[in-house]
Order: C-alpha cells, then sequence, then structure tokens
C-alpha cells in the first residue's frame, strides 16, 4: 500500500446541512484513516443519509469541510468543489455502495458492462483486459463468471448487492461509503454478504463509512461506531465499547431496545 | 522479544470503573474503584473474589471493552508504555491487534464463516498470508482435539465446549504478549481441561502476562503464580 497512515484520509470539520427550518447535520466532526471502517448509527432521520450524502458529493452542506487526500497527497476540500473538479481531483477514489443495487447498478447494461464500465470512465480501453477484470471480479464476489453477458435484471437481490460492490470496487478505491448495505437483504443471504464485504475491505485495507441501523452489521464490519440523533454525533468510541458500555441516555436505550434472539 | 527488565507488561493505577443507567432511572453502580494491578512478563495472576465483585468488569476494562472512569491502564505496547484509558480508538485497535489479546466466555462471529477461517483471522489482520494462517490455525486445533470435520463449518451451531475451544484457539494463536482470560475451562470436560492448562502453561512460560479469571480448583493451582483479591467497594446509592 502506497497511502500514508500517519495523516487521516478524510477529516469532516464542522459540516452542518439545513433543510429549510430542519438541521439535518450539526457540526460533525471526525477523521478516517485509511483502513479504518466507520459505523453511522442512529434512527431512520437522525442525519446518517445526510452526512453521506455530504462527503459523496450528492448533498451540498450548509457549512463546513470535508478534507480528503488525495493519491498524490494533496488536500482538497469536497464541500468546495464543483462536480466536474471533483471528478479530476478524486478520480475513483470513492465508491459509494446504496441500499437498494438498482440505485447503483445500470440495469440495462450486462454484468460484465456494469464492471467494466467504471474502468472505462478511469481510461482503460483494452476490451479484453477490460473483460479479464470484470469476469475476476465477478468470482471475487462469487458470481458464476458464466453470467458475465446477462442483465443484473435477472439476478436475486443478492447477486445484484454483489455486483454493485464489484463496480465500486474494481477501480480500486481508497474510500468506499455505504448506505445499509445489507438492508434489503434476507437474513442468509445478509450473512454471506457481511462476510464478503468484511473480507474485502480487509485484503484491500479499504477505509469504509457504513450507515446503518442495524447494531448487529455494524458490530461485525465496524471498527469504531458514531452513534448520531437529531443530526449530532451523540457519541463515538471503538465499537464493542458503544454496544458494551454506552454512555449516553440514546444510546443506552438504542442498545437496550435490541430484541435478544 | 524479551520483557524481563522489570516494568510490567500491564499495570492499573488507581483504576475506577461505574455505571450510570440511564434509562433505568440514572441508577449508578460503582464497580471498580483505586484497582492496582501489576503483572509482569511470565506471570499469571488469577482474580480472586466471589461472584459480582468485579472481576469480568475489571477484564473487560483492562481490554477496553469498558470504558474507565477514572486511572490508568498502562500497558507495553511496541517498545513503549501505553495508557488505553486516554488512548486514541486507533492505537487502541493497534494494541489489541498486536499486544493484548482477549479470550472471552463467548463466541462472537459472524455466521456461515468457517472455523478455521474465524481461528485464523487475528494472524490475518496482522497481515499474515491466508494459507500460513490457516496451517497454523489446524495446528492448535489439533491440540485441542477439535475433530476435522468441524473445520470447515461455522462454529455457530458447536456445543459448548466446542465454541469455547473455538475460542481459545482464536485467542491463542497470535501469541499476544498479554492475555486475558475469562473461565477458559468452564464448559470443558476432564480431558479438555488439562489440554488447555497445558497450552496456558506453555504462554507463560514463554513470557506470556496473563490474567485469568478461573473458577475451576485445578485449573487455578496449574495456572496462577499469585492471586489478586479485588479492593471491596462501597455500593453508590
Amino acid at each position: 500500500m502506497t497511502t500514508s497512515v500517519d495523516s487521516p484520509l478524510l477529516t469532516v470539520e464542522g459540516l452542518t446541512k439545513r433543510f429549510g427550518t430542519r438541521m439535518a447535520c450539526r457540526d460533525i466532526e471526525f477523521s478516517l484513516w485509511p483502513g479504518e471502517v466507520v459505523g453511522v448509527v442512529g434512527e431512520s432521520g437522525s442525519g446518517k443519509t445526510t452526512l453521506l450524502g455530504c462527503i459523496a458529493g450528492h448533498v451540498t452542506p450548509t457549512a463546513g469541510r470535508v478534507w480528503f487526500e488525495t493519491r498524490e497527497g494533496d488536500k482538497v476540500d469536497l464541500a468546495a468543489l464543483s462536480e466536474s473538479d471533483r471528478r479530476r481531483r478524486l478520480g475513483h477514489d470513492m465508491g459509494f455502495v446504496h441500499q437498494n443495487p438498482r440505485d447503483g447498478l445500470r440495469l440495462d447494461v450486462s454484468a460484465g458492462g456494469n464492471i467494466g464500465e467504471p474502468l472505462m470512465r478511469a481510461g482503460m480501453r483494452h476490451y479484453g483486459a477490460i473483460r479479464g477484470l470484470a469476469a475476476e471480479w465477478l468470482g471475487r464476489v462469487e458470481i458464476d463468471a458464466a453470467r458475465i453477458d446477462e442483465s443484473p435484471r435477472r439476478f436475486s437481490g443478492g447477486m445484484q448487492q454483489r455486483l454493485q460492490i464489484a463496480r465500486n470496487l474494481v477501480t480500486n478505491p481508497r474510500l468506499v461509503l455505504m448506505d445499509e448495505p445489507t438492508g434489503g437483504l434476507d437474513v442468509s443471504v445478509q450473512a454471506k454478504l457481511l462476510d464478503l464485504i468484511r473480507q474485502l475491505v480487509a485484503d484491500l485495507g479499504l477505509a469504509v463509512i457504513l450507515v446503518t441501523h442495524d447494531l448487529g452489521v455494524a458490530r461485525l464490519l465496524a471498527h469504531r461506531l458514531m452513534v448520531m440523533q437529531d443530526g449530532r454525533i451523540v457519541e463515538t468510541g471503538l465499537t464493542d465499547q458503544v454496544l458494551d458500555d454506552p454512555h449516553e441516555p440514546y444510546t443506552q436505550l438504542l442498545v437496550s431496545s435490541v430484541l435478544p434472539l | 522479544m524479551t520483557h524481563d527488565d522489570g516494568t510490567p507488561m500491564i499495570e492499573t493505577r488507581g483504576l475506577s470503573k461505574s455505571f450510570t443507567l440511564h434509562v433505568q432511572g440514572e441508577i449508578k453502580l460503582a464497580v471498580l474503584a483505586g484497582v492496582d494491578l501489576s503483572v509482569g512478563a511470565g506471570e499469571c495472576v488469577v482474580l480472586d473474589g466471589p461472584s459480582g465483585v468485579g472481576k469480568s468488569t475489571l477484564m473487560r476494562t483492562l481490554y477496553g471493552n469498558y470504558r474507565a472512569d477514572a486511572g490508568a491502564i498502562l500497558v507495553r505496547h511496541a517498545g513503549s508504555q501505553v495508557d488505553l484509558v486516554t488512548a486514541s480508538p486507533r492505537l487502541a485497535l493497534d494494541l489489541r491487534r498486536r499486544t493484548l489479546g482477549y479470550i472471552s466466555q463467548f463466541l462472537r462471529v459472524i455466521p456461515r464463516v468457517p472455523t478455521l477461517e474465524v481461528v485464523a483471522e487475528p494472524l490475518r489482520v496482522r497481515g499474515l498470508d491466508g494459507q500460513e494462517a490457516r496451517e497454523r490455525a489446524g495446528a492448535l486445533l489439533e491440540r485441542l482435539a477439535l475433530p476435522h470435520r468441524l473445520w470447515s463449518l461455522s462454529p455457530v451451531t458447536f456445543s459448548g465446549g466446542e465454541q469455547q475451544r473455538v475460542n481459545i484457539a482464536r485467542g491463542l494463536l497470535a501469541a499476544h504478549p498479554i492475555l486475558l482470560v475469562d473461565e477458559p475451562t468452564a464448559s470443558l470436560d476432564a480431558a479438555n481441561r488439562s489440554i488447555v492448562v497445558t497450552l496456558l502453561q506453555e504462554a507463560r512460560a514463554a513470557g506470556t502476562a496473563i490474567v485469568a479469571i478461573c473458577h475451576d480448583p485445578a485449573a487455578r493451582e496449574a495456572l496462577a503464580t499469585r492471586f489478586y483479591s479485588l479492593p471491596s467497594r462501597e455500593l453508590a446509592a
């Protein structure tokens, strides 16, 4: 790995987002280092997805900065970049895995095309090489490479989600944002996907911001947790600390509300 | 690596831990107060005292699973001494990866991950090649007499004794210089108990600093180089 581990990949400072009179994110501050998986937990409406959107560039923050260290070692403020500058400076350093794979895939393009497309956007031109990488990545996410020319419409939800992950990781990003990546799946499919994500993240040394309302998913994937309530981060710590020894009233409520199996 | 210059491997100073239960009428439970414990290389300190005195809480606090209210947990890590109580999350994670191991009573794993991978993981996260990690994991499972046919299965459905041995293999494999062990023999039969005791004795002889909770009298005697009684505390209102 060539990235420096001595400085954060991402530093969020005073990030605030207001929708009309509603404060979706209030003064959010945190840093993320290469290889770290940070879970963002909280109830619906707590601001988790807005925070992710501000980092992804889908949402323009009202105030604050989102510093990202580029491969060249420069720090750029994502909150102040235009869409075209963002593409130019960031390249394919950031991926986004949507809860619903249909939001992150092109359903009118073959499975192989879904993986090849980001490679072409990144400048790859050699058809054989692109197809080879697509086949390799199908294997890595446990999809039979024989289905490379099929439409993802014909895939199960779990396969579509794995395809979306391959599409995001094929360009070798350093940061991947995930919004409830196992949210819409059957429990049996969820376990397998969790293990796949965990392995890929570890093998590739990815930094991940994982938004989830499922504390079990957070426990298995995240190194650290940030608990959000009403647009604020109310508690942070190592994942097991926050879940086993929650300090804030809201976190205690959240943890104690999980139904035992 | 030798740690025989007399500096303890792990040492607490005035360690205190309480719990405030906000959703249950703001009840405050003071569990640990002013704990001073020091464990050197090659020592095995077994915690003494009746149930409820705070032994498990101390173990979890030593691992950073519970956050201390006051005091310090000084750990020898990567050639220097760090305080786990004030360490950043990144440093705490690195400490767990390389220095501080914890064998809890309960196995917590991703469903459907094979036993061999579960056991090998602590070596994988240190960057060891998968094949070598699995071989070393297999050798340890072999010693713990876990049948081969179970290695490719997830431990989720195993018996209590099998799960405990998986947990012990996972905890011992990475040979952390400091090991926290909570009831390592609780659900084992006599034969397996003696295997686990031997493995822990070997770790101790190799210089591992061990803190253990262990109610089984034979295992206590075989493992302990010293006993430590938690200081009595006043129950807060």
